[in-house]
């Protein structure tokens, strides 16, 4: 893509309540670019509740509607119905929720809006945890890693939720994965799942520089470093056609540079970086990616 | 003028569709299946032009009425017992979201153990969240109560709980005069919100809100449940101009010399219609308070009403476990300002379906010299 042809229209207002280098106030800035303002946003618990600004101010450029936790999806497919009703069919009908949202609270809903190919975007902006209660575990939090609920790590044998393959297995319009550290990827996604009739999600991985225990300007190096390591696998499905995966680096690199780029994970054991590290290995030959 | 049996179900069913709305959304449960059954089926053979949403629970029935309500058109839902308590959370968002949506409640026991007979514990567990609630008696009051439903919740901007009784109810055939689609287009008319989602006019809906102005959105909540009594009137009155048929806050059955009064609400009215007959064929002074809208609570009529009664004896479905039957506390809390009280008595007359019968209400005025008016009374 052309980097010229982002927009220079702003969507998201500056003086947001986003912490510095959060990756869920960049997303956000960047898919309403690619979205545009026929666009409504219906958006559950999640630190975009507070990022979005307190009433009665607003950070959004486009409608917006707070609903409770577990709602999202189903309130998204009251709204896109009542579009197509009052013959208002090309709004995007957007749910913008975090991973306790739509891994755990809100997954039910996720599924039944899913299974019906309600006609809607859902985007997960996943930071790995409950960021906006004060770092609690969600089922997005990767074995291993540190949050006030897993004081000494989140146990080994659970595996983090595969939220792409379980909306797949809805044969859902488009599933993507994606995160803004690759906005040309990014963009590209955005653009198809805009373009797409059905349900569509998308799973970004997001930052969370106090919940990961990050510096603010590593925001950016560190989702790269998730990718470039194979711990986040940049991919999509379009119905009917087989998972593809859109960007490879060239060589993976170790994912010791990942997680030794990160707090949360300051103490993990030689053992358990190892283990991670195989868990990865075999994950990207199912993918055929090594 | 066009008449036929329907079920309870089916008139609500009926009512929903001379309201015209644009988004149903339901999950089944046990008694209200018969609603949407019927709901799907005009949906599906044109016969009202909307969208039904077949959701995976109730939590999202009520959410996706929510959405299309948010998006500026009409919606509704309808559920029962477990169903309404699972809605709960989302029951209170649309409250504060001052969003009209209309939802009809079959009335059903709420278990352990499962129950699927009526009591009203399932709609009285919610009578505090700024839901207006009706209780339907008959058939007929339910399908006009749909319609009255709309026009006031579109007015006031607060969501109505209409219910009917599960079964004896939903379940039963009646006879029922069908309004003409006009009639129903001149009484009710298009949904026309001020605010919603709208892309040309973009605005937030639910930003965090301190306290100060948390505060005043909650005072306005109850100004606008004060302000209601005046909208429903306006209602009732349009209605009856329109449709001939007359409906109030309340209802009263040979009240005005009685010294017994029973006060009830839903469809075990008719029971105590037929057993107030028989008391007073048998020279007992008795009269029937039926209560219509539980929410808000017309307190001043009931006081004024009440007024110089021996005693008031209150039928409840439901009860507030460490504390008395929701009924009795309101009409307590209404006559607690008259100098000369009647003797109130707070009784269970049913949960759970427990059949009642004509005797049972005319034992109770018969045997009220043994009764207690100090504690919970409860049946044999
Ligand atoms: S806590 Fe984390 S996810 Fe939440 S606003 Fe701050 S950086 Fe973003």
């Amino acid at each position: 893509m052309d980097f010229r042809d982002i927009t220079n229209v702003e969507y998201v207002n500056q003086g947001d309540y986003a912490c510095p280098g959060c990756g869920a106030g960049l997303s956000m800035r960047h898919a309403l670019k690619v979205l545009g303002e026929k666009t409504a946003i219906v958006m559950p618990a999640s630190c975009w509740s507070i990022i979005a600004g307190v009433f009665p101010t607003t950070a959004l450029q486009v409608p917006l509607m707070h609903v409770p936790f577990a709602t999202a999806a189903a309130v998204a497919s009251g709204v896109k119905n009542a579009f197509n009703e009052k013959g208002e069919e090309d709004v995007n009908v957007v749910c913008w929720a975090g991973d306790g949202g739509t891994f755990d609270i809100g997954l039910q809903a996720l599924s039944g809006a899913a299974e019906r190919k309600e006609d809607i975007i859902y985007v997960c902006y996943d930071n790995e945890a409950y960021m906006n209660t004060g770092i609690q575990r969600s089922s997005a939090t990767p074995p291993g890693a540190w949050t006030t609920t897993t004081p000494t790590g989140n146990p080994l044998v659970y595996d983090k939720k595969d939220m792409f393959n379980i909306v797949a297995s809805h044969n859902p319009a488009y599933v993507a994965t994606a995160t803004i550290a690759y906005p040309d990827d990014f963009y590209k996604k955005f653009e198809k799942a805009k373009n797409a009739k059905g349900f569509r999600f998308i799973h970004l991985l997001s930052t969370c520089p106090p919940g990961w225990r990050i510096d603010s300007k590593d925001s950016i190096k560190v989702m790269r470093l998730a990718v470039e390591s194979g711990m986040f696998v940049l991919m999509e499905k379009e119905q009917g056609k087989p998972i593809n995966v859109t960007y490879r680096p060239e060589r993976f690199i170790p994912v010791k540079e990942y997680l030794s780029a990160q707090g949360r994970y300051r103490h993990l054991s030689e053992e358990t970086v190892n283990e991670i590290q195989d868990r990865v290995n075999r994950r990207l030959k199912e993918l055929g990616l090594i | 003028m066009n008449k036929d049996m329907m079920l309870g179900s089916e008139a609500v069913a009926l009512g929903v569709k001379l309201a015209r709305p644009k988004v149903i959304s339901a999950y089944p449960i046990t008694p209200q299946t018969h609603i949407i059954e019927t709901i799907s089926e005009m949906v599906d053979n044109g016969e009202l032009d909307a969208s039904f949403i077949r959701v995976e629970s109730e939590l999202s029935a009520i959410s996706a009425a929510m959405g299309a309500s948010q998006a500026g058109v009409r919606a509704f839902t309808a559920t029962s017992s477990h169903g309404l308590a699972l809605m709960h959370e989302v029951l209170h968002w649309i409250v504060g979201a001052r969003l009209p949506v209309v939802l009809v409640n079959a009335n059903r026991a709420i278990g352990s153990p499962w129950n699927i007979w009526t009591d009203q514990t399932d709609s009285m567990s919610q009578r505090d969240l700024g839901w207006l609630q009706v209780y339907c008696e008959t058939a007929q009051e339910a399908l006009d109560t749909v319609l009255q439903a709309f026009y006031v919740a579109e007015k006031v901007l607060l969501p109505i709980m209409v219910m009917i009784d599960g079964f004896i109810l939903s379940h039963t055939l009646e006879e029922v005069v069908i309004p003409e689609q006009e009639q129903a287009d001149e009484f009710l008319p298009p949904y026309k919100p001020e605010y919603y989602l709208d892309v040309e006019n973009p605005m937030s809906f639910g930003n965090p809100a301190k306290g100060d102005v948390f505060y005043l959105f909650r005072k306005d909540i109850q100004r606008s449940m004060e302000a209601s009594f005046g909208v429903i009137g306006e209602a009732h009155e349009k209605f009856k101009k329109v449709f001939g048929r007359d409906y109030g806050l309340y209802e009263y059955y040979r009240l005005s010399d009685a010294d017994i009064v029973f006060v009830i609400a839903g469809a075990l009215t008719g029971t105590v219609r037929v057993a107030v007959d028989r008391l007073r064929d048998s020279g007992v002074k008795a009269g029937l308070l039926k209560i219509r809208y539980f929410r808000p609570f017309p307190k001043d009529e009931i006081r004024e009403l009440l007024k110089g009664k021996s005693s008031v004896i209150v039928l409840n479905r439901s009860l507030s476990f460490g504390s008395s039957g929701q009924i009795t506390q309101e009409v307590m809390g209404a006559l607690y300002y008259e100098k000369e009280k009647p003797k109130i008595y707070d009784y269970i007359l049913s949960l759970g379906g427990k059949e009642v019968f004509v005797d049972d209400i005319v034992n109770i005025a018969e045997n009220l010299g043994t009764l207690s008016s100090s504690n919970i009374l409860w049946r044999e």
